[in-house]
């Protein structure tokens, strides 16, 4: 049963040889090969590269050589991230046979941990959605109710972990992409600051926004990922060269004492019933563990889907200019070269990055510039000061994850402005730049998991999981 | 109404798409409808509020993160990029005629 393990559990079996990394892999293996056909999570498995690092780590073993931080631990990747000579297809047909000649930072560092990268996780195209239904390789399902969607756009990263096919994954989130299906599927997901995790090999969507981040059963297996991935790259000149505390030893800290800022923007009309009673149920544990709960305003919170879908479709529209046909990816003949830009274009893209891209131009374009792109950056400043003026206040800040549980499976794609509401809770802290969590805190009665969010201060990501596994260990996820 | 017809066409025009007619109807819609929504930024007064652009500028202050030294190092991924390309004829990339004489 692939589902108990956890990276300390693997550690130990490691180092009692209890099992070889290589038998763990293949235990991975089996059970994505029997579970993945209904989920769909993954979109390439790289089982040569997994066992050829597998058999490193078994080395190590019978050596007696020190063995990394995550040596042996079945990791899957969102399919966004470069992976060398694994296919990266970032859910579109553009890139469908696009092989990276290198190694994002973020997997050279697991690489060196010792992690074994199970393969390549599915999403929307681009990393555009909030359900991973916009993936050219079609939708992934839920495990925990196969009719509904995984959120996304890092479903498959989410839903693999959920269903114990990896032992923790790597998403990224722009705008509620690794938040927002983690708490669909019902496990803690990470977006760490901007800047404290590298980008370099992350196929960018909007460069403002875009963070990597993970996905794991429990917030100690969050924390040591986490551990592995953050830190400065002199290959992102937008990765920040600030220290990384300690996230795994500073985990288990009392939050006696700490305050806990409670929005009431974030519980406001279009909430669903019976995930504010959770959320407050959670909060109210909170404050049971010793937390003070101080009422906020963040008055700006209501602008931030119109400042998000301006911002972030603008950044699009220039980075996916570079999908043209000429390079890498797919091409489509034409008798001139604009004619194979737009021939490439036009079949390579899918419907939502199509549209996003229209967007984006539109509101970069002569005569508009002022009105949009403008207007919606200064606006970004007053949600991100909404933030800086909380933390004068208060030492985090706890929010619903998203406004329902997971919905049904073709149930907001005939409306794009209803699926980018399901990002209203998260998109204020992707424009501010801040961490955020977002951790189980119980299910409806239909058996849907809810989450709650943390959000922390600019680099404060300690303080987020301290109180993540403070609620954890005291049964907040139950 | 916001966007028209002739607005879609522009805009798919400078982003280099190509749309079917229906395409062209359905973005229109969507696309208007998305517009009036984020229309709710009139309501704020931003005149004297700076753009933010990039978050790690606005953490820093006025502080600009240091930029790095632009010195030379070798870079030898040539072929593995040229072997990406839909068509290549090493060292270049091989694309239809651009300039007519």
């Amino acid at each position: 049963m692939t589902a108990t393990w956890t990276i300390p559990t693997i550690r130990a079996a490691l180092a009692a040889k209890k099992i070889s990394a290589r038998e763990l892999a293949g235990e991975y293996y089996a059970a994505i090969e029997k579970r993945d056909p209904e989920l769909n999570a993954f979109l390439t498995l790289s089982k040569d590269r997994a066992l050829a690092q597998a058999d490193r780590v078994d080395a190590a073993v019978k050596s007696g050589a020190a063995l990394g931080p995550l040596a042996g631990v079945p990791i899957a990747v969102k399919d966004v991230i470069s992976t060398q000579g694994v296919r990266t297809t970032c859910g579109s047909k553009i890139l469908e046979n696009y092989i990276p000649p290198y190694d994002a930072t973020a997997i050279e560092r697991l690489d060196r941990a010792g992690a074994v990268i199970l393969g390549k996780t599915n999403c929307d195209e681009f990393a555009m959605g909030s359900s991973t239904e916009n993936s050219a390789y079609g939708p992934v399902r839920n495990p925990v109710a196969l009719d509904r969607v995984p959120g996304g756009s890092s479903g498959g990263s989410a839903a693999a972990v959920a269903a114990g096919l990896a032992v923790a994954s790597l998403g990224t989130d722009t705008g509620g992409s690794i938040r927002q299906p983690g708490t669909c599927c019902g496990i803690p997901a990470m977006m760490p600051t901007y800047g404290r995790v590298s980008r370099y090999g992350l196929i960018a969507f909007a460069s403002s926004l875009d963070r990597i981040g993970p996905f794991a059963s429990n917030i100690s297996d969050l924390a040591e990922v986490m551990a592995v991935i953050a830190g400065h790259d002199s290959n992102d000149s937008t990765s920040a060269d600030v220290p990384v505390p300690g996230y795994t030893q500073n985990l288990e800290k009392s939050v006696t004492g700490l305050r806990i800022g409670v929005p009431e923007d974030y519980f406001g009309e279009g909430l669903d019933p019976e995930v504010k009673e959770k959320v407050q149920a959670g909060i109210a544990l909170l404050e049971k563990l010793g937390c003070r709960r101080i009422p906020l305003s963040m008055p700006h919170t209501d602008y931030a889907i119109a400042t998000y879908y301006i911002v972030a479709t603008a950044e699009a529209s220039s980075n996916l200019a570079r999908y043209d046909g000429v390079r890498y990816g797919l091409r489509v003949p034409g008798s001139t070269l604009i004619e194979m830009y737009r021939k490439t274009r036009e079949r390579g893209f899918g419907a939502e990055v199509k549209r996003r891209i229209m967007l984006g131009t539109y509101a970069l374009s002569a005569g508009y510039y002022d009105a949009y792109y403008l207007r919606a950056q200064k606006v970004r400043s007053l949600i991100a000061r909404d933030f800086a003026d909380a933390f004068l206040k208060v030492d985090a800040i706890i929010t619903p994850t998203a406004p329902t549980p997971a919905f049904r499976l073709g149930e907001k794609t005939a409306d794009p402005l209803q699926m980018y509401l399901a990002d209203i809770y998260t998109v204020t802290g992707s424009l501010a730049g801040v961490p955020g969590i977002s951790i189980p805190c119980g299910k409806t009665r239909l058996g849907l998991p809810v989450g709650m969010q943390i959000f922390g201060p600019l680099f404060g990501e300690v303080r987020v999981l301290q109180l993540a596994r403070a609620f954890e260990n005291a049964g907040g996820g139950a | 109404m916001k966007i028209s017809r002739e607005d879609v066409l522009r805009v798919a025009e400078l982003a280099q798409l190509e749309l079917t007619p229906e395409e062209v109807e359905l973005y229109r819609k969507q696309l208007d409808e998305i517009l009036t929504y984020v229309g709710k930024l009139n309501e704020l007064d931003i005149e004297k509020v700076e753009p933010m652009a990039q978050v790690l500028f606005a953490a820093a202050g006025d502080v600009h993160p240091e930029l790095r030294d632009d010195t030379l190092f070798p870079c030898n991924y040539g072929e593995a990029v040229l072997a990406q390309a839909p068509d290549a004829q090493p060292p270049f990339f091989r694309v239809p005629k651009v300039i007519e004489k």
